[in-house]
This record gives structure tokens, C-alpha cells and sequence, in this order.
């Protein structure tokens, strides 16, 4: 695809509940690297991703991914999702719920192991997910998106509460697909993981603050860390408005 | 439509309940134990108070079981993110709806399967017409539950709600259909309404099973009715989903 870009959100308006979250956002996401969308809870990174993956009421603007509109009934194999809340089958176990989101994606049987081991869940194949613990819960949820061969993964905060090994295991996980090609836009609320990340994009309060490399961004405010550079930029946007 | 997703929904709806023993148990037993009770209560004094009204409710059951347990399931769904995550997968609405129909209506089969054996054979209901035929119309009325269920779901948001729209859309419709008070003896407005009520129809072909022993072209039409109405329902239902939400 031309300039790698998997993503691109133009004028993109949401309105929920009357309120407006994303009033007027322009953006785009790059495959080769993995993308860090950051901001505070409420800044509107959930309907955002809500948007790209198509699940959204959108009240203006457009969203393309992979070429397509948001949405297409051609992008559903393409597109792995992960909500931030995990959304699996409490009554189900680990293996029956990746095998019915295999089933439904067509992807080979086979995948159901290598996610598993992925987020290494195998010795809890058995367990109902119900029983699992909430981090486990939310790993059963990222396998899933896993499975199939997706070109571009929308992850909503899916690390939150794990364990830090585990954490950097999936941050590697991560880098190792987008090394592969595969476009990863992944949501956080906790600033340090924007470390962690090929690429920022700030948002707050539906406003872009910044769509910067991390070390770039760091040298442009003079900030110490990611969360001292979004102080400053938030800061400069209330100077100037 | 794609008949992998279809069945592997229908085989996901099973698998979920084959984790739930308790729910499983109560699905298959209640209605035979429900069945005893009203025959030990009439086996006394008028036997034949129980031939009349035990067919009709063997078909009852499964319709309202099916009812709860889909609009409870769906609404499960909705509020678990799943369907938000389907919906972003190639997941047809027509595929969720005919898995989720498939799946109850199998489990129906099996609950109007043990509900008709115990009615016939320890309970000895006196069935003019065939038990095949009895279980038939209990199939067609538990996919009417599924298909009812289904679309009222869409209005509820809790499971609150859910379990309240029972008595609303459940209740006046077996008060309407004719199993207190045959239905053309009703006040003439009342039995109008119960016209345009598809459970009337399933009331009419069990009643009609219980009393004449043919396959009749009014029972044909009666099965028709439900049949139809649960298809038209589960159309509705699949409008009532939608991929985008606000």
C-alpha cells in the first residue's frame, strides 16, 4: 500500500450522547512500526478505535483502512480487533472460544494453538473463561484477534493489569508483527508504555496533541518523559487558544 | 450467509450450555415435573381436565422457555462486547440469528421430546392425534420463543428488563389464545386480537392434536402461522442488530 498507510481518519466528527468526542480529527496510522494511541481516559482513543474498526456511528468525515472504508465487509478477515473490556464467553473455555472465533473467521484450526501460546495460555486451555483472572481474561481476548492472518491489529488498551513480564512480552509480540508488515495501533492510558512505541499519536479531550516519533517528541518539548511532553503540549494548546 | 458461520454459532450456543448443568437440568426437567404436578392434581377427581389442557401445555413450555433464555442469551451478547467483536469479524446477522435459532431449537427438540414421552407414557394423556405431531408443534413454538425472544431483546438493556417483557409479551397471549376460554366465545374485540396473535395458532394445532387424529388442513394452516411468524420475527431481529452503534 502506498506510504504504508493502513490508517487514515479525515474530519472524523463523533458525537455520543450528545456530547462531542472526536469534534474534528485528522490522522494517520503507518504500517512498520507499532503505533501508540495515548491519552487520558475520556480523550476519546476508545471511539476512535471504534470508529477505525467500524463499529461506530460516525457523524462526519471519512475513515479509510487498508484502502477501504471503515467497515467493509472485505476488511473483517483483515482487521484484528481487541475491545478494551474483554470480550469473550464467560461460559466457555479458553480453546472453545478461540476455535468459535476461528470458525467464524475461517482461519485453519491450527491458529487456536499458536495464539495460545502466544499469550501463553495453553496449560488454561481447558478452564472456563469465566474462572480465568481479569488478566487472563483480557489475554484470551488479544489470542482472538490473533488468530487469521490480520493486516492491521486495533488493540484497546490490552495490557492493562497484566504482568510486567508478560507485558513486554506482548509489547515484543507487538514489534515482531509490525516488523512483519502488519499495521498495530495500540490504545494506552499509562504514559510509560509510550516507550514502547515506534510512533505517538496524543490525544485529548478528541484533539490530536501531538503524531511524533517518542525520542522527537521528547526533544521538541524538552520533556523529561512522555507524560512531562503531554503536560507541555497541553499547556502550549491552552496558551494559544 | 455462510452456512460455517451458521453452524459454528449454533455449536458455540450448545457448547455454552453444555457448561451450564444447572440451566441444562432445569431446561429438561422442569417442564416434565410441571406436567406431573398438574396430573396429579387432576388425576382424581377429573382425569379428563388433564387430556384436555396437558397437550397444549407441553407446547407451551418450550415457547416460553425459549423466550427467557434467548432474549436473556442475546442481550448477554450485546453487554459482554462479543457482539461488537463479531460484528467486526464476517459474521452475517442472518448467520448469529439462524445459529442462535438452531441451536435453542435443537435444545427445544430434546426439552419437548422428554416433556411428550412423560405426558404419553407414565402420564398416560389421552392423545387422539400422533405424539410425532405434538412434538412438531412444540419445535414450531419453542423457534416462535427463540424468534420472540430475540427481537425483544433488542428493547431491553438490562436483564431486568428482559426478564420483564415475559409477563407483557408472554402472558396476554396465552390468556388470549383461547386456553381459558375458547376464542370464538370470547367478547368479539378480544377475540380479534387473539387472531393477530401468533400463539393462538400454536394453542389452536395442539388443541387440534389432542382431539382429532388426522393430519387436518386447519392444522397445517396453524403450523404454518407459527412457522411463519417466527421467520418474519427473526427478519425483524436481524434489522434490530446493527454493526454500527452510537
Amino acid at each position: 500500500m502506498a506510504n504504508n498507510v493502513v490508517v487514515q481518519v479525515r474530519g472524523l466528527r463523533v458525537v455520543r450522547g450528545g456530547a462531542v468526542v472526536l469534534p474534528d480529527l485528522t490522522l494517520e496510522v503507518r504500517a512498520g512500526g507499532v503505533t501508540g494511541l495515548l491519552g487520558p481516559s475520556g480523550s476519546g482513543k476508545s471511539t476512535l478505535i471504534r470508529s477505525i474498526v467500524g463499529v461506530q456511528v460516525v457523524d462526519s468525515g471519512t475513515v479509510q483502512v487498508l484502502g477501504r472504508p471503515a467497515g467493509d465487509a472485505r476488511l473483517r478477515t483483515r482487521v484484528g480487533y481487541v475491545t478494551q473490556s474483554p470480550s469473550v464467553y464467560a461460559d466457555l473455555t479458553v480453546r472453545e472460544n478461540l476455535s468459535y472465533f476461528a470458525a467464524v473467521l475461517g482461519a485453519p484450526r491450527s491458529h487456536v494453538d499458536r495464539v495460545m501460546h502466544e499469550v501463553a495460555l495453553e496449560s488454561q486451555a481447558r478452564v472456563l473463561a469465566g474462572r480465568l483472572s481479569g488478566g487472563q481474561r483480557s489475554r484470551v481476548s488479544l489470542a482472538a484477534a490473533l488468530l487469521g492472518s490480520p493486516e492491521l491489529l486495533v488493540l484497546d488498551e490490552p495490557t492493562v493489569g497484566l504482568d510486567p513480564v508478560l507485558r513486554r512480552d506482548l509489547w515484543d509480540q507487538f514489534h515482531r508483527l509490525a516488523a512483519r508488515g502488519v499495521g498495530v495501533l495500540v490504545s494506552s492510558h499509562v504514559m510509560d508504555e509510550a516507550s514502547r512505541c515506534d510512533r505517538l499519536l496524543l490525544l485529548r479531550e478528541g484533539r490530536l496533541l501531538a503524531d511524533d516519533e517518542p525520542a522527537a517528541l521528547l526533544a521538541r518539548t524538552g520533556g523529561r518523559d512522555v507524560e512531562h511532553a503531554f503536560l507541555r503540549l497541553c499547556d502550549e494548546t491552552e496558551v494559544a487558544a | 450467509m455462510s452456512t460455517r458461520v451458521t453452524l459454528a454459532t449454533a455449536g458455540r450456543v450448545l457448547r455454552q450450555l453444555r457448561h451450564d448443568h444447572r440451566t441444562l437440568a432445569l431446561l429438561l426437567a422442569v417442564p416434565s415435573l410441571l406436567l406431573t404436578l398438574l396430573w396429579w392434581i387432576y388425576d382424581e377427581r377429573s382425569p379428563q381436565v388433564f387430556d384436555r389442557v396437558g397437550g397444549v401445555l407441553v407446547c407451551l413450555f418450550p415457547f416460553l422457555v425459549m423466550f427467557l433464555v434467548t432474549s436473556i442469551a442475546t442481550l448477554r451478547e450485546r453487554s459482554s462486547g462479543t457482539l461488537e467483536r463479531l460484528f467486526t469479524m464476517p459474521m452475517g446477522k442472518a448467520d448469529l440469528l439462524l445459529g442462535y435459532a438452531i441451536g435453542f431449537g435443537l435444545v427445544a427438540l430434546l426439552q419437548a421430546g422428554v416433556a411428550v414421552t412423560v405426558a404419553v407414557w407414565p402420564l398416560d394423556l389421552d392423545l387422539t392425534g400422533s405424539p410425532w405431531l405434538l412434538l412438531v408443534i412444540a419445535v414450531a413454538d419453542a423457534l416462535l420463543g427463540v424468534a420472540l425472544g430475540l427481537f425483544v431483546s433488542a428493547f431491553a438493556r438490562t436483564e431486568f428488563q428482559a426478564v420483564q417483557f415475559m409477563p407483557v409479551v408472554v402472558l396476554p397471549q396465552f390468556l388470549l389464545g383461547g386456553f381459558l376460554v375458547p376464542r370464538e366465545q370470547m367478547p368479539r374485540l378480544l377475540e380479534l386480537l387473539s387472531d393477530v396473535l401468533p400463539l393462538s395458532y400454536a394453542i389452536d394445532a395442539a388443541r387440534l392434536v389432542t382431539a382429532t387424529p388426522d393430519l387436518t388442513a386447519q392444522l397445517g394452516r396453524d403450523l404454518g402461522v407459527v412457522f411463519g411468524v417466527a421467520i418474519a420475527l427473526l427478519g425483524l431481529g436481524a434489522a434490530t442488530l446493527r454493526r454500527r452503534t452510537p
